[in-house]
């Protein structure tokens, strides 16, 4: 399902990173960084909440916004109950939706804003995402200091929060379309290959995507999955030229990719992943490119790997969705 | 999805898997548990004339220590490096199974003594005195079902 939009633009956008992320290649295009992965918190789940609060109090600083000129918060976590979400919305005091797709979550988040702003139902939205290494190792993983040697497919889920102002009013970016993927089952169950699980998905929606608006995948200068990491990527590019004969050997770049430098972390294995590490390349580096113009029409496909730790013990598959935002320069 | 993503999928699983890694991964792990067992063998010898103990309780002391050097070096967040470089070789001895409740226990510390640290110190290490104990039940009847009591 696609829409296209007319009267939805970004405002502004905030990035707040960890440590790793700050060392990587796009460090120096983050707003705030911390050093420490607690950041100052009492625990790791808290440092969560208060990377998603700094991110939200930016992106208005960024805007010129203040609290009362925004209507909704739309927010998304990994943590259990979206509790780093549920208590950024406390501190907003305004209109909340807490929604979960695990690390497509950004792109659900614009997509629900971009559908009130352009049915003029409300002026203005944020919408945030974060996650926390440790947070989501200790809650999908063994312990956070449980440090096993992994496996090279894995990935590394990164530290931050992102937010990103949509409004009514025009700016030189555009939301230009959306499509909303479907529920995709590879057949994978490797939480330590999740390449493999999202990567089905994002081809879903690449081609569902090109289909409905009757484009050729060189209509985007660039199309950005999400977290697939440098297998992923892989396995999207070959499907889709072998079967679909859509070329993307060109054109496509993974986020979990570009987050960290590959040579160098060895830490992440094979890229980033979590809902932030797609916001955060694409509302830092990819908006800049934009804003510059040396960029013009951009293809986010966040992917995201739907199970909990309960139905993975049971054996079921690793189910995963992707949603698809146009963005473009005007 | 169809037979094509499942070919790419493997032939993608096969380019990150290197056999050379595999064998090189074995020789560190085999290399860093073997020094770690001449430690404790050491430490062993060192106790017995120290304290003029039998070796079985110098055994004993020998475990303890080990245990208290890999919680500590986990608490400080050392182990985790140590053990990316080390593979298996850290994870096997005892080392391993104190680095996983102290890492269990770390995790769990933000909710508390009762709930949080209490009932989830023996998340990994339960599994392993669990399945200890029952395979230890398994094999004595068999000695005896084989051999006799004597």
């Amino acid at each position: 399902m696609t829409f296209k939009y007319k009267n939805v633009y970004v405002a502004a956008t905030s990035t707040v990173v960890g440590p790793y992320e700050k060392k990587g290649p796009l460090g120096d295009y983050f707003d705030k960084d911390y050093s420490d992965l607690y950041c100052g918190a009492k625990s790791i789940e808290q440092a969560e909440m208060k990377m998603q609060k700094d991110s939200i109090d930016i992106v208005l600083r960024k805007a010129k916004c203040q609290k009362k000129d925004l209507d909704l918060l739309i927010s998304s976590d990994l943590s259990n109950q979206i509790m780093a979400s549920n208590s950024a919305g406390k501190c907003i005091g305004k209109s909340f939706l807490g929604i979960y797709s695990a690390c497509a979550g950004s792109a659900e988040g614009i997509i629900i804003g971009a559908n009130f702003i352009e049915n003029s139902q409300i002026k203005k939205t944020i919408v945030t995402v974060s996650s926390h290494n440790l947070a989501s190792e200790k809650q999908f993983r063994n312990p956070t200091e449980y440090g096993v040697p992994k496996k090279e497919t894995s990935t590394f889920t990164a530290t931050g929060a992102a937010s990103i102002l949509l409004q009514d009013e025009k700016t030189s970016i555009k939301v230009e379309s959306v499509t909303i993927g479907r529920i995709i089952d590879c057949r994978e169950n490797d939480p330590n290959n999740m390449g493999a699980v999202m990567a089905g998905a994002a081809i879903d929606t690449i081609r569902t995507h090109l289909r409905d608006t009757k484009r050729e995948a060189s209509y985007y200068d660039l199309i950005l999955t999400g977290d697939l990491g440098k297998y992923g990527k892989e396995i999207v590019k070959d499907y889709l030229w072998q079967k679909e004969k859509i070329d993307v050997r060109d054109n496509l770049e993974d986020c979990g990719t570009i987050l960290y430098d590959l040579e160098h972390q060895k830490e992440v294995h094979a890229g980033g992943s979590g809902p932030v590490c797609s916001a955060l390349v694409n509302y830092s580096y990819i908006l800049d490119k934009l804003k510059k113009k040396e960029l013009k029409k951009v293809l986010l496909v966040p992917t995201g790997a739907l199970f909990s730790p309960v139905s993975l013990f049971q054996k079921k598959n690793i189910l995963s969705i992707a949603h698809a935002v146009s963005l473009e320069a005007i | 999805m169809d037979k094509t993503y499942d070919d790419i999928v493997q032939k993608q699983n096969k380019g990150a898997k290197s056999t050379k890694k595999t064998y090189l991964d074995c020789f560190v792990s085999f290399f860093v548990g073997g020094l770690i067992g001449m430690f404790g063998e050491w430490l062993v010898e060192k106790y017995c004339l120290l304290f003029h103990i039998s070796r079985s309780d110098s055994m004993a002391y020998m475990i303890i220590t080990l245990i208290l050097i890999a919680s500590f070096l986990t608490a400080l967040g050392i182990f985790d490096k140590l053990a990316a470089r080390a593979k298996c070789g850290l994870l096997i001895p005892i080392t391993g199974f104190a680095h996983s409740m102290t890492s269990a226990a770390m995790d769990a510390r933000s909710e508390g003594l009762i709930h949080g640290l209490g009932s989830n110190i023996f998340k990994l290490g339960g599994i392993v005195i669990l399945y200890g104990i029952v395979s230890a039940w398994v094999f004595g009847l068999l000695r005896y079902l084989v051999g006799g009591l004597s």
